[in-house]
C-alpha cells in the first residue's frame, strides 16, 4: 500500500523524526498512514493522546463519556480550568487539533460496551488501553485479541504502574496474566487509595512509546514483557510473561468466543457511582441524617484513612479504618443505633456489610459518604 | 534469604514494609513464612481452597512460578520475589462493590 506524502509543513513539523533513522521519511509516513484508538481520556489517555497526535498518528480515536471535574485536572493534562464541565472527548479533541492540525480526530462521547466496542475499534491499526476499571480493561483486551489488534496496557495505582504490550497473535493477552479480577472490594480503586498525579503521565508516555514502536516495527515492544514501575522507590522491573494455554480468549481451547457481560463478569459497573450506596433499606440520606442528630444519640462510625480525616470530619464521629474494622468490632455495641460513613459511600457500604454479617442490626450507611454531607448540609467542609 | 517484594496495594497488609525477608525451600515455605509474619495478608492472596488467587501472580525474578512448577518452585538466598497483583487504575466506582465473595473475605480476616 502506498504511504501519505508528507507536505513541506509537515516535513518541517516532523524534523526531529525525520533525523532519527530508525523513524525517517517512511516512518513518518507510516504514521501519518496509521490510526489508534484511546480507551479513556483521563490520566493515562490524556498523555497517550498528547504524544501521538504530536508524533502525527494520523487518525486518533478517543472514547469516554465522562465530563471534566477539576479533580480530574491533577493527573488529566489533556484538560484545563477553562474545560471543567465539558465532555472529555470534546476537551481532548479541541486539544489535540490545535496540537496537530493536520491529524484526523474522531471522537466517541459513550461507554466503551460489548455492543458498541468491536464497531469503534475495528478500523484501527492499534488500541490503547487508558480505561480506569476492570470491566473495561476486560473488555479492551477481548476486543484486541478478537479483532487480532496489539493492546498497549498501562494501569497504575498510588505509586505503581504497570505496563505491557498485548498481542495474542504474538504473545500473551491480558487474560493469560490475570485470568479473573479481584472481587469488589478486594483491591482498593484509586478513588479510594488515590494515585499520584504524575505517575500516570510516566505510564501513559510508556504507552505511547510502545504504540508507535509497534506502528513503525522498530526496536523490542514490550510484547512478553510486564514492566513494573514504583515512583516512589524509583524502580523499574521486568519480567516475562507467557501465553496462558488455558486462556479463555486467546489459548488453544478458548471458549470465550464473543464479548461477554463484562459488568457481571467483573462483579462490578464499569461507569461511574460517585454516591455509594449499601440499598435502599441499609441507606440513611445526609438530610435525614441530619434531622436525625438533632434528636437522637445515633453512633457515627468513620471508616476513612486517618490521613483523610484532616481534609474534613464530622464532630465525634469514631474512625475505624475500613482495613481494621474486623478486628475491631468489639469496640462497637451491636445495640446501639449506628451510622456509618466514608467519602463517598463505597467503602462504608463494604464496611456495612461486614457489621451486619457479624450480627448488627441498627446499622446504616451514609449515602454519598461526608461528601454528600459536605455538598448538602454543612457547606463549610471541603469536598474532595 | 530469598526477597519478597510488595506491591504498593498490599503493603497495608505488611506494615508498609516494601520488601519482606522470607525463609524456605521453595515457594510454599516462603509463602506460609509471609502469612506468619503478616496474617492479614492471607486472604488477599490465598483462596479458599489455599491456591493463589487468579488476579495474584507470583514471579521469581523474571519468571512465574506458573511457568516453573507452582508453590513448589524451589528457592535459594538472594532470589527475588515478587507479587503482582492486577490493579484497575483509577477506578471511580467505589461505590456498589459489594459481593458475597468480599464478605467472605471480610469474615476471614476476621
Amino acid at each position: 500500500m502506498s504511504l501519505p506524502e508528507l507536505s513541506h509543513d509537515e516535513i518541517l513539523r516532523y524534523s526531529r523524526h525525520l533525523l532519527i533513522p530508525e523513524v525517517g521519511l517512511e516512518g513518518q509516513r507510516k504514521l501519518k498512514n496509521s490510526s489508534a484508538l484511546i480507551v479513556g481520556t483521563g490520566g493515562l489517555g490524556s498523555p497517550v493522546a498528547l504524544y501521538l497526535a504530536a508524533a502525527g498518528i494520523g487518525r486518533i480515536g478517543l472514547v469516554d463519556y465522562d465530563v471534566v471535574d477539576s479533580s480530574n485536572l491533577q493527573r488529566q493534562v489533556i484538560h484545563g480550568t477553562s474545560t471543567v464541565g465539558k465532555l472529555k472527548v470534546d476537551s481532548a479533541r479541541d486539544k489535540l487539533v490545535d496540537l496537530n492540525p493536520d491529524i484526523q480526530v474522531d471522537v466517541y462521547n459513550e461507554p466503551f460496551t460489548s455492543e458498541n466496542a468491536l464497531r469503534i475499534a475495528r478500523d484501527y491499526d492499534i488500541i490503547l488501553d487508558g480505561t480506569d476499571n476492570f470491566p473495561t480493561r476486560y473488555l479492551t483486551n477481548d476486543v484486541a485479541v478478537f479483532l487480532g489488534k496489539p493492546n498497549v496496557y498501562a494501569s497504575i495505582y498510588r505509586f505503581d504502574g504497570q505496563a505491557s504490550v498485548f498481542y495474542a497473535k504474538e504473545g500473551p493477552c491480558y487474560r493469560c496474566l490475570f485470568p479473573e479480577p479481584p472481587p469488589p472490594g478486594l483491591v482498593p480503586s484509586c478513588a479510594e487509595g488515590g494515585v499520584l498525579g504524575v505517575l500516570p503521565g510516566t505510564m501513559g508516555t510508556i504507552q505511547a512509546t510502545e504504540a508507535l514502536k509497534v506502528l513503525l516495527g522498530i526496536g523490542e515492544p514490550l510484547i512478553g514483557r510486564l514492566l513494573l514501575y514504583n515512583a516512589l522507590d524509583m524502580t523499574f522491573d521486568f519480567v516475562k510473561l507467557k501465553k496462558n494455554p488455558n486462556c479463555r480468549v486467546c489459548g488453544p481451547n478458548a471458549d470465550i468466543k464473543e464479548l461477554i457481560d463484562y459488568e457481571e463478569f467483573c462483579g462490578v459497573p464499569s461507569h461511574d457511582h460517585e454516591e455509594g450506596s449499601a440499598g435502599s433499606n441499609w441507606d440513611i440520606t445526609v438530610s435525614e441524617l441530619a434531622e436525625r442528630v438533632k434528636t437522637n444519640h445515633l453512633k457515627l462510625v468513620d471508616v476513612r484513612e486517618p490521613h483523610e480525616l484532616e481534609i474534613s470530619h464530622l464532630p465525634n464521629a469514631t474512625n475505624i479504618p475500613l482495613g481494621q474494622l474486623a478486628a475491631r468490632l468489639s469496640e462497637l455495641d451491636s445495640a446501639e443505633e449506628m451510622v456509618i460513613f466514608c467519602k463517598s459511600g463505597g467503602r462504608s457500604a463494604r464496611g456495612l456489610e461486614l457489621l451486619v454479617s457479624a450480627g448488627f442490626k441498627k446499622v446504616k450507611n451514609l449515602k454519598g459518604g461526608i461528601n454528600a454531607w459536605a455538598r448538602e448540609v454543612d457547606k463549610n467542609l471541603p469536598v474532595y | 534469604m530469598p526477597v519478597l517484594r510488595i506491591p504498593t496495594p498490599l503493603r497495608s497488609y505488611t506494615s508498609g514494609q516494601s520488601e519482606v525477608n522470607v525463609s524456605g525451600l521453595k515457594i510454599s515455605d516462603a509463602l506460609t513464612d509471609l502469612t506468619t509474619q503478616y496474617p492479614t495478608i492471607k486472604p488477599h492472596i490465598f483462596n479458599d481452597g489455599g491456591e493463589l488467587r487468579p488476579f495474584v501472580n507470583l514471579f521469581v525474578g523474571e519468571h512465574n512460578i506458573k511457568d516453573l512448577q507452582g508453590v513448589e518452585t524451589p528457592i535459594k538466598d538472594g532470589d527475588r520475589l515478587i507479587l503482582i497483583p492486577s490493579i484497575a487504575g483509577g477506578c471511580h466506582c467505589e461505590g456498589e462493590a459489594r459481593s458475597r465473595e468480599a464478605s467472605s473475605i471480610w469474615q476471614e480476616v476476621n
